[in-house]
């Protein structure tokens, strides 16, 4: 884990879930490490929302407004781009990462700056904003505390939230004694705390562009909004005199008063607060006070093609509060880094192959990294479905797979398995005669009243569990002995 | 003990016994006929019933399932209650048939769907919503611990309806299960798929099941209990998994498995 993998967003073939998993799962300090977290958090987040009366109706209230400017995101997109300009901002559109870099690195040269630094920023992630810069001679630098931890072990993020969940107290000690040269340092959180606070002061005063994510931003007056904990957002907006906003298009929201919705939403679900510690809002630039420069890159990166699927759009509702990674059963064994995205965890498993598109073996992995067991979609604030997009993408990533018309395609086992299954129960007959044959069939598996090994890929059951083998008579066939051949009839009609 | 026995008596139910309990847990369906006679629903078993898609839908083969929804909706369209031992499969039916229907183009059978979708129940919701009962006469004198199936739970919503039915079975020691809510990890194609993740959500589960020094855990589910009870049996744990048809079919003249 101490090198960067390629993930989803880089372009090279990265590794199925599964494959992932298994290792994370091997990982017994990762394992206590993400437990202990996210039991916590759920617990907290759970408390947050109970004291909530109108929760559920904040909730539809969320999930409305996010689908209504979906609905009209070109007329939303276009009044932002207006407002910001009004306000002395500048606007920039990006078809993808790449155009993405482009924009940000070509602005940072422009101001000659070697040292840039960020607030924490999925988007940034997942254009590889700092790989691209560093390529062009810049620097960036990680100001949120969980992401500096990660960009000094080389490592990346784990969870939408909070990047360093898998790392505890002592690996972060060790990690800044390594990497900061800190001496004497204690594990006690405000200690190395301010470690990293000596060490990020000195880059907040010196660079010259700040470089920021965005949570919303206000079609109607051009306010660009971060919402965070530490104050390093706000030193980072604020601070530089040149400052530049990466946003997807689905940040977007029309008005100012919507505010009100989603400020509820956000901190109860990601951090269990009330209301986070700090909100920065800003609307282009003022005279004297602050950046007197500001840059909005709008940027697409697979996001309309995700806007044109019927079931799959709800994903870009997302507000990244995390809720749905702290109370999913996969992730919290899992880890993120088995999802081999910068976006992990249950909202990952949907958005990743839908930016990415279908068809690469890694993030077709994704929808199959759940157990469909609903806890995301019951806490999203945003009401995304997430079970049903993932049923939804198995489909597509099956279809694909047979429409392909490669015989590897047409002769995996699954493929040829489900389909004589689907033909068989599609008829009574084939039915009753298929539930003979695993009973005559299973013979050479059955011993002393258990199925201890299955072969080839259905051997996963039996590595830690039974299986009953089938018994002697089928439900049918002891209704049929009860009610004599007379019931034999089929049909309703009782 | 039966207070809407009329209602139930000339309600045409019919008993969708779902593939899996059909094939390998036919103890559990004749569990649910036995309750439901008890109770004086008339049952039916249309015996050209088969398979309800789920596991072709949930796994992505969604063009293979189509027509085994299109089967099942005409099977079953005729009753006036369609009852399951399984909420994982009685959830497929009435809150995903719909997205099939859809992705059939097929509005016709969107229109059955919409029809027959509210007719569907599990077991528990049939006896305590539908019926209003609680107390189905059963005797079971044995600790027993019960695990909600998140299809039942989550997708189906029966809420306490299982419990309300534990509760008032006579001679049972009824304890709760800790992180009851929490996915055992079977999620059908998931456990071989993943299996990895899989065991490792299931080793929390047992350890939990464990904890309640219970000797049976019970659920509404032969699929989730198939997964828990395995994982019990391979390590020799000396907890049994029985579906909770099972338990309130149990009388004290004729005590079942």
């Amino acid at each position: 884990m101490e090198i960067k993998a390629p993930d989803a967003f880089s372009g090279g073939r990265t590794p199925s879930f599964e494959e992932s998993a298994r290792e994370s799962l091997a990982d017994t300090q990762l394992r206590r490490n993400l437990g202990k977290a996210t039991q916590t958090i759920r617990r907290k987040r759970a408390v947050a929302v109970e004291e909530m009366p109108d929760w559920e109706q904040l909730r539809e209230a969320g999930r409305a407004l996010k689908e209504r400017t979906l609905r009209h995101l070109d007329e939303y997109l276009l009044q932002l781009e207006e407002s910001v300009k009004r306000a002395g901002g500048r606007v920039h559109w990006a078809r993808d990462a790449e155009e993405a870099n482009g924009i940000i690195a070509g602005i940072a040269k422009s101001h000659k700056a070697r040292e840039v630094v960020k607030v924490k920023s999925i988007a940034t992630d997942e254009t590889k904003l700092n790989e691209h810069l560093e390529g062009e001679g810049i620097e960036a630098f990680e100001t949120d505390l969980a992401e500096l931890i990660i960009q000094l072990a080389g490592e990346t993020s784990s969870h939408i939230l909070v990047p360093a969940i898998h790392k505890n107290r002592s690996e972060i000690r060790e990690l800044f004694m390594r990497k900061l040269g800190a001496r004497g340092l204690s594990d006690d959180p405000p200690d190395l705390a301010n470690v990293a606070r000596l060490y990020l002061r000195e880059k907040f005063l010196g660079a010259k562009v700040g470089i920021s994510g965005a949570n919303f931003a206000v079609a109607e007056t051009g306010t660009v909004c971060v919402v965070e904990s530490e104050g390093n957002g706000r030193m980072c907006t604020t601070l530089p005199p040149v400052l530049v906003t990466l946003m997807g298009i689905e940040k977007v929201i029309p008005t100012w008063r919507d505010y009100e919705v989603f400020m509820q939403l956000l901190p109860r679900s990601s951090t269990a607060e009330r209301m986070n510690p700090y909100t920065s809002f800003w609307t282009g630039v003022s005279e004297g006070d602050g950046p007197q420069e500001f840059h909005l890159v709008l940027m697409d990166n697979g996001r309309t093609e995700v806007l044109a699927d019927e079931i799959g759009r709800q994903t870009l509702n997302c507000i990244r509060c995390s809720a749905c990674l702290n109370v999913c059963p996969v992730y919290e064994r899992t880890g993120g880094h088995a999802y081999n995205s910068v976006y992990p965890g249950p909202i990952g498993a949907i958005l990743t192959p839908q930016l990415v598109g279908i068809g690469r073996p890694g993030s077709d992995s994704l929808p199959y990294a759940s157990s469909l067991c609903g806890a995301c979609y019951e806490v999203c604030p945003v009401k995304i479905n997430i079970p049903e997009v993932l049923i939804h993408l198995r489909g597509k990533v099956v279809r694909h797979k047979q429409d392909e018309g490669s015989i590897k395609g047409k002769l995996d086992p699954e493929n040829v398995a489900m389909k004589a299954m689907a033909k068989t129960f599609s008829d009574r007959r084939l039915y009753e005669g298929a539930q003979r044959a695993a009973r005559i069939g299973q013979w050479p598996l059955a011993r002393g009243g258990t199925i201890h090994r299955l072969p080839g890929r259905l051997a996963g059951w039996t590595e830690a569990r039974e299986l009953k083998p089938v018994p002697e008579q089928t439900f049918r066939e002891w209704w049929r002995s009860r009610n004599g051949s007379a019931k034999d009839s089929s049909g309703a009609g009782a | 003990m039966i207070p809407d026995g009329e209602k139930g008596s000339t309600l045409r139910v019919a008993l969708f016994i779902t593939c899996f309990n059909d094939t390998l847990f036919p103890e559990t369906g004749r569990a649910t006929v036995e309750v439901l006679e008890r109770l004086g629903v008339r049952v039916d078993f249309p015996l050209e019933q088969t398979c309800c898609g789920q596991m072709h839908f949930n796994t992505g083969y969604q063009r293979e399932a189509i027509p085994l929804v299109r089967r099942f909706v005409n099977v079953f369209k005729d009753y006036d209650a369609v009852v399951a031992p399984s909420g994982s499969c009685a959830g497929m039916v009435r809150e995903l048939y719909p997205m099939a229907a859809e992705l059939a183009h097929d509005k016709r059978l969107g229109a059955d769907v919409e029809e027959l979708a509210p007719k569907v129940f599990e077991l528990s919701e049939f006896l305590v919503k539908k019926l209003g009962v609680t107390d189905v006469g059963a005797y079971y004198p044995h600790r027993v611990t019960y695990h909600p199936t998140c299809h039942s739970l989550r997708m189906l919503k029966v809420g306490d309806a299982p419990l309300k039915l534990l509760r008032a079975v006579n001679g049972m020691d009824l304890v709760e299960l800790p992180e009851a809510k929490e996915c055992c990890g079977f999620g059908g194609t998931f456990a071989v798929k993943n299996a990895d993740t899989s065991i490792a959500m299931l080793s929390d589960k047992l350890r939990h099941v464990l904890d309640t020094e219970a000797e049976v855990c019970t659920a509404g589910d032969n699929s989730c209990l198939m997964h828990i009870g395995g994982g019990l049996k391979r390590q020799r744990a000396g907890v049994r998994a029985v579906h909770l048809a099972e338990i309130l079919a149990s009388e004290a003249t004729e005590e079942r498995e």
